[in-house]
């Protein structure tokens, strides 16, 4: 019934890029036609998604729907495709946050055309990253974004667009830069491969005769940290994410939040930490520590700022530092206890996934609500609102509604994640835990805050009050697409663990026996 | 051997040679056919573009030919004009590389109209005499067939820059090439001089074992004939590293770039450059004595050259990218970026010097040392032909531009988009590659050449720090290529200026389209040139 993998995954990454294409034909005059067509395009990928999702066995914790065919024979890398419970809900999340952010396009008025035609190309990328199996392919799909993400932040953005874009654009350039060192390490010392899976067995040393020295593993992992902690973004590396969130337009916004965040958390959980699981291994309580500080820093930073968009963006940071520490909080104890920190560490991956999953439904939910309100009145100075619930009634809802998702409030998506991930922190260490659990209180302070200098009060006190209008029936669609999924995830968390389950404790498992297994491999290694 | 025999023997040779010399024969036949064309006033009805793009054509053919002749195994390997050249499929993959590039800067001038067509004979006497020595220069197989051929390529290549006459730029730029190009070959034949009486021999063959014998008294610098011996390898290279445009050795390129054409600018960064890396390979496989020499002096000697070709080569593309950072004028730009390539280049090179005679161990044995050699010629190779296709695509732009602004400063890029969509992305499209970011040909240019720098890394810990910091060199020169985007297509066009006018269906539409899809295709179908680059540097090492 389900159509072949290969065509189907591949469908599912080519066909943006394919209507991307069509779309240099339009006669740039006909807005209209270009816009609905792209809306087909995303909307079809979406259903292709879903298509692919309802050939996935959730229950099966392999990868499925495998596909490899050879590509450059003479380096052996192969166009290698695949999902499994990780990548999945991910492709699911790419394709309907893609779909949602082009919806909310209508805003954006100038040179409709090249954006369309870069936004569908930035979709091809995302997606590519999620589905590619071969970490070359990884690789290209990661830097492919950058072109369309570049011009996307730097000619529809804000007013310091220029720069937002080209540090975003280094940024991320120097994170990609250490993966391929990286990439190239693992390659030359496994036996000239780039296929992940191959190399997560060669790197938890389940193949013979086949291991990476200590040095490899360690290096390679900080170089691979770094690079995906950039995109995360893990605190020290995070300053590029306030300004390419703000700058750049509400729909882009939506997808960095939404999606490009992931992928550092996505290539963490897929290649930094099964490849290297020595040095991650060694690096956990670093990792742990940064997590933390990303949580309060984030929090703090949020709590600061006046401009509406700028505290979405930190609450970025601070979100996704639960997702680190979720992933982090890996601790080796001999015996019982040992079966027990493994349980717990189980947990967290589960929850990291889940806040993955939850940030990238209820950030793009804030960013476009804060989109909503600047299209209209063109600030986003928090201290010049005011009174919005009364003048906006369905945009005051759907809003508070999405910022509470953010907030973590029980009942929404916001919370299991980082309920699961600060209680597995518990087993790391009492006193991280504690103090990750001390930023919900703050993030409960910045967002209360926002939520009453905003939509609260008596009366509006920006500029422009006569340009408040009602929702368009376009923007309550997408406002309650996101809330009602938020409320959906929130409530039956179960529906989104029972897809990933499986495929994160076998992850779990594997990590868990390589080190145990390694810890005679370890002993040789350090005695060597 | 009597005289006659010895006549016998050289007539007999040299009429074996003249067959697989066809391509330059055919060369020379178009420059012959180009200045009677001028000499008898048949230029106004036989364009000069014409003659010289049938010849090109033609020389092309033959090359493609006798590619095609050693991949099925009907040609053998040899040696030309008793052993001044050698012939073989290294030979022929740069000779279709260089006449291939020939033939599209014809057709480029062709479109911009560079050359009138009073003066057109003339440029492509040049162009084509240019080429002829860098022909020699990719099969040269003898110490003075090296010189020769630098100076045969490097005599037009004054006078192309000087071109454009009345204009001040040009021939300054002419005479500063002039003159450091005049140093440089100076400095060069010493060298060659001072190598050729040391060692008794100037032929590529001798060298290795000649070196071999100077060893033999002991091989470190105390040796006063060592000293001497390092001094003129040294010196040839720095006329190959003028060629090269390498630091220290590039103060020519900026002023030259800026003052020439864009398409003679296209021509020297490319061509030359491809030819020269082409003469360093076969200098240093001379000098290593092939792949399969044994340990010993000579080996220590290619190894230090390795690691001084590799540090040399950071350093270039250092300098280049920092320096690039702060031009206005596109190809003073281009100039400084074409240094930062040729250092990047150069890190392939200098891998490969350092793998030719790495000491042998158990597990890499001879086989997968010259396999690994191998691999770092591929990596050149592959990254060469990227290169062609990116820098010309860059170059042209710059003349489209030029011909519809009459000036080739950043601000002129503005708006570019908004004027000539297809310029624009064509530009776009090269740029990204030269920055070096998938899914361009650059890309994976760059990929194999940091390949072979991580697999020399094993034998030598110094290139570490080449590997890391041709990265960090991928960072830095992203400023300035976005910059040129950034103009190109967030900037709004200056109210003032003249719009440039390139259609999808325009010559130079077409022609930036035709320069830009192989810089994609070299980027997705990755496999079928990087198989020739692995056979081509596979044969060369076989021998």
């Amino acid at each position: 019934m389900t159509p072949d993998p290969v065509f189907l995954l591949s469908a599912i990454i080519f066909l943006p890029a394919i209507g991307a294409l069509i779309l240099s034909l339009f006669n740039p005059k006909s807005e209209d036609g270009m816009r609905s067509f792209a809306n087909i395009i995303a909307g079809a990928t979406f259903v292709l998604t879903l298509l692919a999702w309802f050939g996935f066995d959730p229950a099966k914790a392999e990868m499925q729907m495998s596909v490899s065919v050879p590509w450059i024979k003479s380096w052996n890398i192969n166009y290698q495709l695949g999902a499994d419970g990780i990548s999945m809900p991910l492709v699911l999340l790419t394709s309907l946050i893609s779909w949602l952010a082009l919806a909310a396009s209508t805003s954006i008025k100038k040179h409709i055309k090249g954006y369309l035609i870069l936004f569908l190309l930035l979709e091809t990328g995302m997606l590519g990253v999620f589905l590619s199996l071969d970490f070359f392919l990884f690789y290209i799909f990661w830097e492919v974004m950058l072109l369309p993400m570049y011009f996307l932040i730097g000619i529809w953005g804000g007013e310091r667009r220029e720069y937002a874009a080209i540090k975003f654009f280094l940024y991320t350039l120097v994170g990609s830069v250490l993966m391929l060192i990286a990439m190239l390490m693992l390659y030359f010392d496994g036996g000239r491969t780039f296929d992940i899976l191959r190399l997560q067995e060669i790197g938890q040393g389940r193949i013979d005769g086949l291991s990476y020295t200590q040095f490899v593993q360690i290096t390679a992992f900080i170089l691979l940290f770094i690079g995906f902690a950039i995109k995360v973004p893990v605190f020290p590396f995070h300053t590029w994410l306030p300004d390419a969130h703000v700058q750049a337009p509400t729909p882009i916004s939506m997808i960095l939040a939404g999606v490009l965040l992931k992928m550092g958390g996505y290539g963490i959980m897929r290649i930094a930490f099964p490849i290297c699981p020595v040095g991650a291994y060694y690096a956990a309580h670093v990792l742990v520590v940064l997590a933390v500080t990303s949580i309060i820093y984030g929090a703090f930073a949020a709590l600061a700022q006046t401009d509406f968009k700028r505290l979405v963006a930190y609450s970025s940071v601070s979100h996704m530092g639960y997702v680190l520490l979720g992933i982090a909080v890996w601790k080796l104890t001999d015996g019982a206890a040992g079966e027990e920190s493994k349980q717990y560490w189980n947990m967290g991956m589960q929850a990291a996934m889940f806040q993955m999953l939850a940030h990238g439904i209820s950030s793009p939910g804030m960013f476009f609500m804060v989109g909503v309100i600047y299209d209209r009145v063109h600030h986003r100075d928090l201290n010049k609102f005011g009174g919005l619930m009364g003048l906006m009634p369905l945009y005051g809802g759907l809003a508070v509604g999405l910022f509470f998702a953010g907030l973590g409030l029980p009942g929404m998506c916001g919370f299991i994640g980082e309920v699961f991930s600060v209680l597995s922190s518990w087993n790391f260490s009492k006193v991280y835990a504690i103090i990750a659990a001390s930023g919900v209180i703050l993030t409960a302070g910045y967002i209360l805050w926002a939520v009453q200098r905003v939509f609260l009060g008596a009366e509006y006190k920006g500029p422009h009050p006569e340009a408040i209008t009602p929702l368009t029936w376009n923007e309550a669609l997408i406002g309650s697409v996101l809330l009602a999924l938020c409320i959906i995830m929130g409530v039956f968390p179960n529906l989104v663990f029972h897809q990933m389950q499986a495929s994160v404790s076998l992850l779990v498992d594997n990590l868990y026996s390589a080190k145990s297994l390694g810890t005679s491999a370890l002993t040789t290694l350090l005695s060597r | 051997m009597t005289l006659t025999q010895l006549l016998n023997n050289l007539t007999a040779d040299t009429l074996g040679s003249l067959q697989p010399f066809a391509p330059e024969l055919c060369v020379v036949g178009t420059i012959l056919v180009l200045l009677f064309v001028r000499l008898f006033d048949c230029d106004r009805w036989l364009p000069g573009s014409l003659v010289a793009m049938v010849g090109t054509v033609l020389a092309l053919g033959f090359s493609v030919y006798q590619f095609r002749q050693f991949g099925n195994g009907t040609l053998e390997p040899q040696t030309l004009f008793t052993g001044l050249l050698i012939f073989d499929p290294f030979t022929v993959f740069f000779r279709i590389f260089l006449l291939l590039f020939l033939a599209f800067v014809v057709y480029l001038t062709i479109i911009t109209g560079i050359p009138d067509s009073e003066d057109a004979p003339d440029f492509y006497t040049l162009i084509l005499g240019s080429t002829l020595g860098m022909l020699l220069m990719v099969s040269a197989n003898h110490l003075l067939m090296v010189f020769l051929a630098i100076e045969m390529t490097s005599v037009p290549s004054y006078a192309m820059v000087g071109f454009l006459k009345g204009r001040r730029a040009a021939s300054e730029a002419a005479l500063k090439y002039v003159v450091y190009g005049a140093g440089a070959a100076g400095v060069m034949l010493f060298g060659i001089s001072l190598l050729a009486g040391l060692l008794g021999t100037a032929s590529f063959p001798e060298l290795a074992p000649a070196l071999m014998e100077v060893q033999r008294e002991g091989f470190s610098l105390a040796n006063p004939t060592v000293r001497t011996l390092a001094l003129g390898v040294l010196m040839v290279l720095a006329g190959i590293g003028f060629k090269l445009s390498l630091f220290p050795f590039h103060f020519w390129a900026p002023d030259v770039f800026e003052g020439a054409s864009a398409e003679v600018g296209g021509f020297l960064s490319v061509a030359s450059k491809g030819a020269a890396f082409a003469l360093l390979i076969r200098f240093l496989l001379a000098l290593a004595g092939g792949p399969g020499a044994v340990a010993g002096g000579a080996q220590s000697l290619t190894m230090q050259m390795g690691i001084g070709l590799a540090l040399i080569a950071v350093v270039t593309t250092t300098f280049g990218n920092l320096a690039a950072y702060g031009q206005t004028n596109v190809k003073r730009m281009l100039a400084y970026s074409t240094i930062a390539h040729a250092g990047y280049m150069l890190m392939a090179v200098g891998a490969f010097a350092l793998m030719l005679n790495a000491p042998l161990t158990e597990t890499f044995t001879l086989t997968a040392r010259s396999e690994a050699a191998a691999q770092c010629v591929q990596g050149l190779l592959y990254y060469l032909v990227v290169y062609f296709f990116m820098n010309l695509g860059v170059f042209a732009i710059v003349a489209f531009v030029r011909n519809a602004k009459f000036s080739e400063n950043l601000g002129d890029f503005s708006g570019l988009v908004r004027q000539s969509p297809v310029l624009a992305i064509c530009l776009l499209v090269c740029v990204f590659s030269l920055i070096g970011l998938p899914p361009f040909g650059g890309f994976f240019g760059k990929f194999m050449v940091f390949f072979s720098v991580l697999a020399a890394s094993k034998v030598h810990w110094v290139m570490w720090v080449v590997l890391v910091m041709g990265l960090f060199n991928t960072v830095l020169s992203l400023f300035y290529y976005l910059r040129l985007l950034k103009h190109a297509f967030i900037d709004e066009p200056a109210a003032d200026s003249r719009p440039v006018r390139a259609e999808l269906t325009s010559d130079s539409g077409c022609y930036a389209l035709l320069v830009s899809l192989p810089v994609i295709l070299l980027g997705v179908a990755v496999e079928p040139i990087s198989r020739v680059a692995e056979d081509v540097a596979r044969w060369l090492l076989q021998a």
